[in-house]
Formats: structure tokens, sequence, C-alpha cells
């Protein structure tokens, strides 16, 4: 069989879009949501096939020579402006998109399942416009399944633009909330305005290389670069000014900063939403993106340097955030934030000479276990939400005995974040940290450093929910119904064993089998540094005590600071509202109404006062009819003879 | 003479063939038998407008040259007689009415023997065969404006078209006159090669002279004035046929006598003209059209602005700019007879034709108000519907010869289209926006299916005939090659 079935991935979420839509709310609440869900599932067996097909099939050469082959299942094409300027739409199989199906599809399900049971109140009445939350849903699955299989940037461009549509609609979902929609309105233009950034990338880029495709582009980039024939801007070569502005794009995507205050914001929108774009699939398509034109980036030494000194500082920079905020949301938002820096850093600091690109098969590991796990503890945090009423920690507290499923999920989460051995983020967050020290023993120092602010930044976070001390709580919290629960116990089991997937035998920059070597010092050392993060918090939080509180006076100035998220919106408030709006807008505002509406103004006017002046030609009168008609006739022929003469 | 000449024009035969069916049908069958008249004409033609797609030869010329078809005229066409069959469904209702009933046989013969004259207008090559062809599309086109002879406006708007079209005709003929005086011919392609490098005062006139005469029909100011008494007072399907119809074929046998007689003219005499009666027309058109309250008068000086965008595809005088008319003249069919068909459909059932009784439209008859919307925008030229394209291209053929000075004048049209959008957005606001005035809006009626059948088809027209890219294609291919001898 070969793969052109593989239309059906993106095709099944369209028409279930389209069905629920359409329908509205002459579906029932509970049906659509059943729909939504059963199509969901059945999209993601059929991506399962493919990509078990891809990975471990030999009949349509997805191996020669022990390198795994970038097969175009199909592609048509859409638009052809010229010979060279072609858009299409395909279907590119590769590892890493491979892998995106099912990240993308199996996270999707659980999500869709789970909403089942969270998009309830208490009386279980189904929430209204569910209808309208699951069409959204399906629309974000097929951007995001399209996002991945695009063969060509530009396929690649039009899903990310309705990846950030249906993200932005699904953080609106409570429309009738100010904070709901102020913070669909933020996410939605600021990563519009990183794509602005994207959409230039790409134009430069496919402009000097003569192709919009990838295959084309990354299979011998040095070629893609020639033919770029050495131009220059600014002192840099063009490709490099593309590949930045290509990762501007991703940065905004990534919440990479100083792109990424839209992320924390986002967290208005339900929790499962959260969970589906904001940790596991939409947040990472910057690094995919990168990931998908490594080659080209790696001839490009000050690309990579920008990527990976933004990726260092955004990891450190939103660990530190994280370690203060009392929203539970908003430190898995920062936590989110931190662990897709670390894969930018990761592939930043990635060399093919190194150690065999070490640094890429580490950033798509960690991107994969990262999904699973970040999904797990969103999910928790649902749940939690749900059975609290509250996202503050302050509501929260002793939970443990009231929620136990909701406990160990939650709990094998933060060890596999914080990369404990056995669980998934060990490995991959081992292999990030043996890059990081390939490269410079700066990065690696600096990268461990924030993997132990992670370890104790999460459980800060567990203590404070499931220990610490227990509040008088109104109904007695308990755990979520079946389907909530069940996606929990499915993404624990990922979470423990994901780790142990071989990534360097599939997922590897050249697509060769490299098997992973575990470098034990990094490994030790990195173990020691999570446990004795781990014991901190377990000390400072486990039971309610003055310490915290005294740290907090002590590092008064620090803490404020790293509360108020060291004021990054508010420099954008004052750099949009005084700067750009009081000093750039408002003269552009003035000409617009005085000179371009007034030229209209002034049209419109001689238009009427012309048209009343003339009303007179039209008089009625035959005789005067003929006149005219004759007179005409006869000054047509004159002028112009006696132009001529 | 080889009789069999004629089997070379089968499009010609063909609408005889309709047309006489039509006649014997009105003629011999009962009185009972007649009521299907309207229906069997449209029936008839609909069959011949569809057969015309296989029998048509595109490329001969017979008569010693006097008549060809080329694969250009057989488009032309084409487009005419679907805007014909439209013509012909949207007045099946009207045609049925209680005083229309001993007339109506009448009506269909007439209105198909002023199609067989403009079919004769686009083939003809010599200036004998092409004035056959005008009279016999003009003439019995008097007859049918005063149809309604009980009503007043009805004759008092045929006599103005009937002096009009007969001054037109005269100054037509005397230009004519003057152009055998010096060529010796008739025949275009004499003519042509007669005046080619001369630039006599005499040829000038006649060129001035040729012009009013066909813009007498194209409705050009300041050869218009006649438009809008007309258009008002003729019945509504009659209206139609004359702002399309009409107007295409005379738009095509122009721009062929233009380029296939005058070519060696353009640069130095008919670009000039056909510049100013452009900018005239459109302006003027926009002008007097912002003033009107009657749909009717305000659809006659729509349709004289658009005539003057028409003529962006003459002074282009290439094969890109027939392409463009052609497909601009299919555009205008479509969108001002879903217009007209909003029109005649109020009025056949109120009476009411002025745009304040528009009002509220939305509220009562939502499908006709969402064609009219259609129509409106379309006229306008607003995407995505046909309309815009139809712009698109027509000044895109405008500017496909790089001449500075037609820059300026499709920046001129430009500016034009953003004052016709008033006017046009003024109906749509009546309808959508404005509150009923005191009687309240139009009661909720259900429009005739025959009327239905014709809105379907232009509303179809207009949503889909610019999106499909091949019908452009098409209109580019059948006219390559076809303006031959300018440059």
């Amino acid at each position: 069989m070969d793969f052109s079935y593989s239309y059906l991935v993106l095709v099944l979420p369209f028409v279930t879009f389209l069905f629920l839509g359409l329908m509205g709310t002459r579906l029932s609440r509970k049906a659509a949501g059943v729909v939504g869900t059963t199509m969901m599932g059945i999209t993601a067996v059929i991506a399962y096939t493919i990509a078990l097909d891809y990975f471990f099939g030999t009949t349509q050469g997805q191996l020669v020579d022990g390198i795994r082959q970038q097969l175009v299942a199909w592609d048509l094409t859409w638009l052809e402006f010229s010979e060279k300027l072609v858009i299409k739409l395909g279907f590119l199989l590769d590892p890493i998109s491979a892998m995106m199906l099912i990240v993308i599809t199996t996270v999707s399900f659980l999500v869709h399942l789970y909403s089942l049971g969270y998009m309830q109140d208490h009386h279980h009445e189904y929430e209204k416009g569910l209808q309208r939350y699951y069409a959204f849903l399906s629309l974000f699955s097929l951007s995001m399944l399209g996002l991945v299989v695009a063969p060509n940037i530009f396929q690649m461009y039009i899903f990310w633009e309705l990846v950030g549509v249906s993200s932005y609609l699904l953080i609106g979902f409570y429309y009738t909330l100010p904070a709901a929609v102020s913070a669909s309105k933020k996410a939605f233009i600021v990563t519009r305005f990183a794509d602005l950034g994207f959409l230039v990338g790409i134009l430069i880029l496919s402009f000097y290389t003569q192709t919009f495709d990838f295959i084309t582009l990354t299979s011998d980039p040095t070629a893609a670069i020639a033919t770029a024939g050495g131009a220059t801007f600014m002192g840099c070569s063009v490709t490099a000014w593309a590949l930045t502005l290509i990762f501007m794009g991703g940065a905004g995507k990534s919440a990479m900063f100083p792109l990424h205050i839209w992320l924390p914001d986002a967290m208005e929108g339900p929790t499962p939403v959260s969970a589906l774009i904001h940790a596991a699939t939409m947040v990472v398509a910057g690094v995919y993106l990168i990931a998908r034109m490594f080659p080209l980036y790696c001839l490009e030494e000050g690309a990579m340097t920008i990527i990976t000194v933004i990726g260092a500082f955004t990891a450190f920079y939103a660990a530190a955030v994280a370690c203060v905020q009392s929203d539970i949301k908003r430190v898995l938002a920062f936590s989110t934030i931190s662990q897709i820096a670390f894969m930018v850093t990761s592939l930043g600091v990635a060399r093919p000479e190194l150690h065999d690109g070490v640094g890429y098969m580490a950033s798509m590991f960690h991107l994969f276990t990262h999904a699973m796990f970040k999904a797990l503890l969103f999910l928790c945090a649902g749940a939690i939400i749900h059975a609290v009423h509250s996202n503050e920690m302050s509501a929260m507290g002793g939970l443990r005995k009231y929620m136990p499923i909701c406990n160990i999920a939650f709990l094998i989460g933060c060890l596999a974040i914080a990369g404990i051995p056995p669980f998934a983020g060990f490995f991959s967050k081992d292999e990030i940290l043996v890059a990081a020290f390939l490269n410079s023993p700066i990065w690696g120092v600096w990268m461990m450093l924030v993997a132990g602010m992670t370890a104790f930044y999460m459980f800060r976070l567990y203590y404070k929910i499931f220990w610490w001390n227990t509040p008088n709580y109104h109904h007695t919290p308990h755990d979520g119904p079946m389907t909530m629960s069940l996606p929990l116990i499915i993404l624990s089991g990922i979470s423990i064993v994901a780790g142990f997937v071989p990534f360097g035998e599939m997922v590897t920059y050249d697509r060769a089998s490299h098997p992973i070597h575990m470098t034990m010092w990094v490994a030790i050392s990195s173990v020691a540094v999570a446990v004795v993060a781990i014991l901190l918090a377990t000390k400072l939080y486990l039971k309610e005590n003055e310490a915290p509180a005294k740290m907090k006076d002590a590092f008064k100035g620090v803490w404020t600071a790293a509360y108020n998220r060291f004021y990054m919106d508010e420099l954008y408030q004052f750099i949009t509202h005084k700067i750009i709006f009081e000093r750039v807008s408002r003269p552009l505002a003035w000409f617009d109404r005085q000179i371009v509406d007034g030229s209209l103004n002034m049209l419109a006017n001689i238009t009427n006062s012309a048209s009343y002046a003339v009303r007179k030609l039209q008089s009625g009168n035959i005789q005067a009819y003929v006149y005219v008609y004759l007179i005409g006739a006869l000054l047509l022929g004159a002028i112009t003879v006696i132009c001529l003469i | 003479m080889d009789y069999s000449q004629f089997l070379s024009m089968p499009q010609e035969i063909g609408l005889l063939g309709v047309f006489l069916l039509v006649f014997l049908y009105d003629t011999f069958l009962s009185k009972k038998a007649q009521n299907a008249l309207p229906v069997f004409t449209c029936v008839a033609f609909g069959i011949f407008t569809i057969a015309n797609v296989f029998l048509c030869d595109a490329s001969c010329s017979i008569f010693g040259g006097m008549f060809v078809n080329t694969s250009a005229t057989v488009a032309i066409k084409a487009v005419l007689n679907i805007g014909t069959l439209i013509v012909l469904i949207q007045s099946v209702k009207w045609a049925n009415s209680e005083y229309m009933t001993v007339r109506r046989g009448e009506f269909y013969e007439l209105l198909l023997i002023t199609l067989f004259g403009m079919y004769i207008m686009i083939s003809a090559r010599h200036f004998l065969m092409f004035v056959i062809g005008l009279e016999t599309a003009s003439l019995p086109l008097a007859a049918l404006v005063a149809f309604e002879k009980n009503r007043y406006e009805s004759h008092e708007a045929a006599a103005k078209y009937l002096f009009t079209a007969i001054f037109s005709s005269a100054l037509f003929m005397m230009g004519l006159s003057f152009v055998y005086a010096l060529a010796g011919s008739l025949y275009f392609s004499d003519i042509a090669a007669m005046v080619a490098g001369e630039k006599m005062t005499m040829l000038i006139i006649a060129l001035a002279f040729v012009i009013a005469g066909i813009g007498f029909k194209l409705s050009l100011v300041p050869f218009h004035l006649w438009t809008a008494d007309v258009y008002q007072g003729a019945p509504t399907p009659v209206t139609g046929y004359l702002s399309v119809i009409s107007k295409g074929a005379a738009a095509f046998a122009f721009m062929v006598i233009l380029a296939q007689v005058f070519g060696s003219f353009y640069d130095v005499a008919w670009k000039w003209m056909l510049y100013a009666l452009i900018v005239l027309t459109i302006t003027l058109g926009n002008l007097f059209a912002i003033r009107q309250r009657n749909m009717k008068r305000f659809l006659a000086f729509s349709s004289v602005s658009q005539a003057g965008y028409i003529m962006l595809g003459v002074v282009a005088a290439n094969d890109f700019g027939l392409a463009s008319l052609m497909y601009y003249v299919l555009v205008y069919v479509l969108s001002n007879l879903a217009a007209f068909g909003v029109i005649g459909a109020i009025e056949n059932k109120t009476g009411k034709v002025m745009m304040s009784d528009y009002n509220g439209l939305r509220s009562t008859n939502p499908w006709l108000s969402f064609a009219m919307m259609l129509a409106m925008f379309s006229l306008a030229g607003i995407p995505p519907f046909a309309g815009f394209f139809s712009k698109f291209f027509i000044f895109a053929g405008a500017l496909s010869t790089g001449d500075v000075a037609l820059y300026v004048l499709v920046f001129i049209a430009l500016l034009n289209t953003i004052i016709s959008l008033y006017y046009y957005l003024l109906v749509v606001k009546a309808m959508f926006i404005n509150q009923p005035g005191e009687g309240g809006a139009i009661e909720t009626f259900k429009s005739a299916c025959s009327e239905r059948v014709a809105m379907v088809i232009c509303v179809l027209g207009i949503m889909l005939v610019g999106i499909v890219s091949c019908v452009y294609a098409y209109m580019v291919e059948v006219a390559s090659g076809n303006v031959v001898g300018i440059f």
C-alpha cells in the first residue's frame, strides 16, 4: 500500500470542521463532542498507520542504504504563476513529519476526549457553544497536520497562519470574558507580527533560491545558497537575513523572548486547549520550522548563534519567572516557554560534525517527550481547576487526599520534566545537555542551571497543590469523570516509557541511524542538580511554613520583578501606546483624515455640484437632443482636423 | 451565384429558423395554444443557443468577402444569444399579462429579427451589408419600445428613439458617402488599403460621422440623450434588451470597423476621438446617474457610463482589447439583466419603479434584494464578483499598449469607478438599510417561475464567471488574430 491514502489525515478533520461548523446548534452539544472525538480518533489511527509504515515498513523505499528517505506521498499543483513560481499542496513524509503526526494526533485525540468531561459544569450540563469548540478543535488539528506535512514553505506558511487563526478562536472561546478576548487578540497580533518576518523571510529565500520546495532546499543546501549568488544586504548574506527572519516567525509561534508575551495570557482559553495548542503542538511549530530547514541553518553560523542565544536566554528568563508565579496555569505556561527554549537552544548548538548532530535529535526527542508530559501536566491542571474552581495556588493544597489519580499523574509529569530517570524527560533533556556541552561548556553549564530551576519550580507547584496546608473547600474536590481520567492515565504511561523510544535510530539530522550514547558524567550531574532542586523545594513547600515568605522578603526586588515577568508587558505597552500610537499612528491618522479622506470628499463635492450643473442637458426635448448630437459630431471631427493641421 | 454559400452562415439560418417557427406558431396555432408561445419561444431559442456551440463554422468568408465568420464573431454571437435568452425568459410573465395577449407573437418576432440584424452587423465586412444589419437592428426596436401602446411614455419613448435613430443613420450614411467618394469601394479591406497613409480632412469628418452613427447605438456622450427617456418609457424587458444586447453588438462592430477600416488613423485620429468620448461618457454618465431616482432612468445612465468602460477595450485596439471587450460584454449582460430582472419582477407585481420604493426590500423580499445587491456589486466592480474581473481585464487591455496617454485614461476611469460605487451602493442602501416609507416596504411576493429561472442564471453567472478563469482564457483565444492592420 502506498501513502496516497494519507490525504485522509487532512480531509477528515476538515470535513469534521465543516460538518460541526455548518450544523452549529442543530447538533446537540454532546453529539458534536462525540462526533469530533470519534473523527479525531479515526484520524489518529490513520496517522499512526502512516507513521508506523514509514518508520518500520520497507516496501515504499522508506529506507535506502540505511538512510530514511523523504517521500512525497502526493503533490497537487495549486497555483502556477510561472515555471518556477509554483504553489503546491502536498504531503511530505520524513522522520520529523511522521513523528509530528503521532504527537499531534495523540494529544489532539486525548484532548478531544478529555474535553468531553471537562467542558461540563457541576450539573453535568455541557457548556454552551460546545459545537463551536469542537469545530475549532478540528480546524486546529487540520491546520497543524497540514503544517507539519508541508513539502514546501508556502504550504507551511498557509497552515501556519491557519494555526494562528484557530488558536485565536480557541483562546477567545469564552468571548464574553474581556480577559479572554484581549488575550486572543494579543496572541493573534503578536504572532502575526512575528509572521511578518516569516513572510518576508520566505519571499527573500524563495526569490534568491528560486524554489519553495523543502527537499530542493535542504537536500543540497550549499547549492541552494549558491543560487543566491552571494548577494548581501547590510554586510550579511541574503540567505542569513532570510533565515533569521524566518526564525523570527518561529520565535513568535514558539514564544521565544521577546515575543513570548502572548503565551501566558493565552491561558485564558479552556485548559484542554492550553494542553493541545499551548503546550504540545502549536508552540513547537517554531522548533519544527528550524528543524525542517536545519541543513540551511547549519551553513549560516550567524543565524545559529542568534538562535542559541535567544533560546538560552529565554530558557533562563522563563524559568526564573515560573519560580514565583501563583497562578498554576501561568507556571505551566512559563515552564512551556522555558522547555521550548531548551529545544531551540538544542537546535542552535547542534552541528552535523558534533557527535552526529546530536542536538538535532535531542531537540526532536525533547519535543516528543515534552509534548506528552506537558499535555499531561496541563490536563491535570485542568482537572484541578475543574475541582477547586480557581487557578490560584492559594485556593489549593492537600489535594492528594481528594484527587489520587491526578496526584499520581501530576507527580509523574513533574518527575519527567525535572529529568529524573527513568521518566521520559530525563533522556531527552540529557541529550540536550550533551549537545550543549559539546558546543561549548558555557551553554552546558547554563542549561544545566536552568534544568535545576525547572525541577525546583515544578516541585514548588506540585507541593503547593497537593501538600502544603489544606484550605476549607466549599465542595469536596474529587477526580474528574472517566473521560478526564483516562487521558491522564494514558499520558502518564507514555511519560514513563517515552524515553525508551530509540530516537537516535529514527529521527536524526541526516536521517541515518545513530545510536544514542549516554555521557555518564552529564547524566549523573544533571540528575544530581535535579535532586538537589527537588529537595530544596521539598524543604520549602512540603508543609506550610514561614520560610518562603521570609525568602520573598529577603529578595523583595528580584521577587517583585520576576512576579511581574520583569515588566516585559509594561515595556510593550509603553512602546505601542506611547511611541507607536502617539508618535507614529497619530500623524498618520491625521494625514489619512485630512489629506486622503479630504481629497475623496473633494471628489464627492465636485461630483455633486457638477452633476447639478449639467442636469439641464437632459431636457426631454428631442430637438435639443438632435442639436447636441449634431454639434457633438461636428466638434469631434473639427477639433481632430484642427489638431492635425 | 453559389447558393451553397448560405450554408456557411449556420447561426443566421438557425436564428431565422427559430423566427419562422415562432411566426408559424403565432399565426396558425389555436388561441389556446397561444398561451404557451412565450415558453415555446424560450425553449426553441434555448435549443438554438446550445446548438450554436456545435454548428458554427469558425472561419468563412462568403459573398465575395461581404460576410465573414471568425472565432470572435462566433463567440460574441454566443454571448448575445445568452443575453437574449435571459431576456426572453424574463419576459414570459410580462408577455402573458392580459393586455399583451393579442400581440405577444409580434414581440418575439421583432426581438428575434433585431438580433438577426445584429448578427449581420457583427459579421459584415462591407458597409452596405453593415447598414442593412444596422437598420434591421434599429427600426424594429422602435416598435418594441412602443409596445405598451396604451401607455403615454411608451410612445413618447418610441418617437424619440425613432427620430434619433434615423438622424444617426443619416449622419452615418453621410460619413459613408464621403468614404465612398474617396475610396470608390465599400469593402472594409478596400477602404483600408485606399486610406492608409492619407490624412484628408474629409476622411476625418467621415470618421467622426461614423463614430457618431454607431455612438448612438452605444449611447456615448454626447449621442446619448435619448437613452434615459427611452429606457424609462420602454417596457422593462425591452429596456433590458436595449441596454445590453444592442450595446454589445454595436461595441463589437464598432471595434471591427475602427480597427479594420480606419486602422491607419488610430494614432492620428480616432484614438483621441475615442479618448474624449470615453472621458465624457464615463464622467457624464456617472454625474447623471447620481441624481436619478427612477430605477430605469438610473440604469440608463449607469449603462451610458458602462459603455464608456466598454470603449476602453476598443481604444486598446489589439487582440487583448477585443478579448476584454467581449468578456466585459458578457459580464455586463449578466449583471445588468440581473438588475433588470429584479426591476421587472417588482414592476410586474406592484408597478413601482422608484428607488425609494425599494426601501426595506430586504425584510420582505430577501432573495430579490440579494440578486439586486449582487448585480450592483458586479456593476460597480467589487471583487469577487464577475464585474471586478471584467473591469480589471478591460483596464489591463487598455494598459497593454503601454501608451502613457491611456494610462491617464485608465486613471480617470478608475476615479469614475469610485463615483459609480456611490450610486450603485445607494440602491443597496435603500434595500438593506433604509427604513420603509409610509406605505411600508413592498410586500412579500413570490416572483414568477420564469423570472426566477432568469435570475438564477444571472446570479450564478455573476458569481462564477469571474472565478472560472477559463472563460477569459477562452475569450483571449478566440480574439487572437481578429484585430489586424493597425500596427
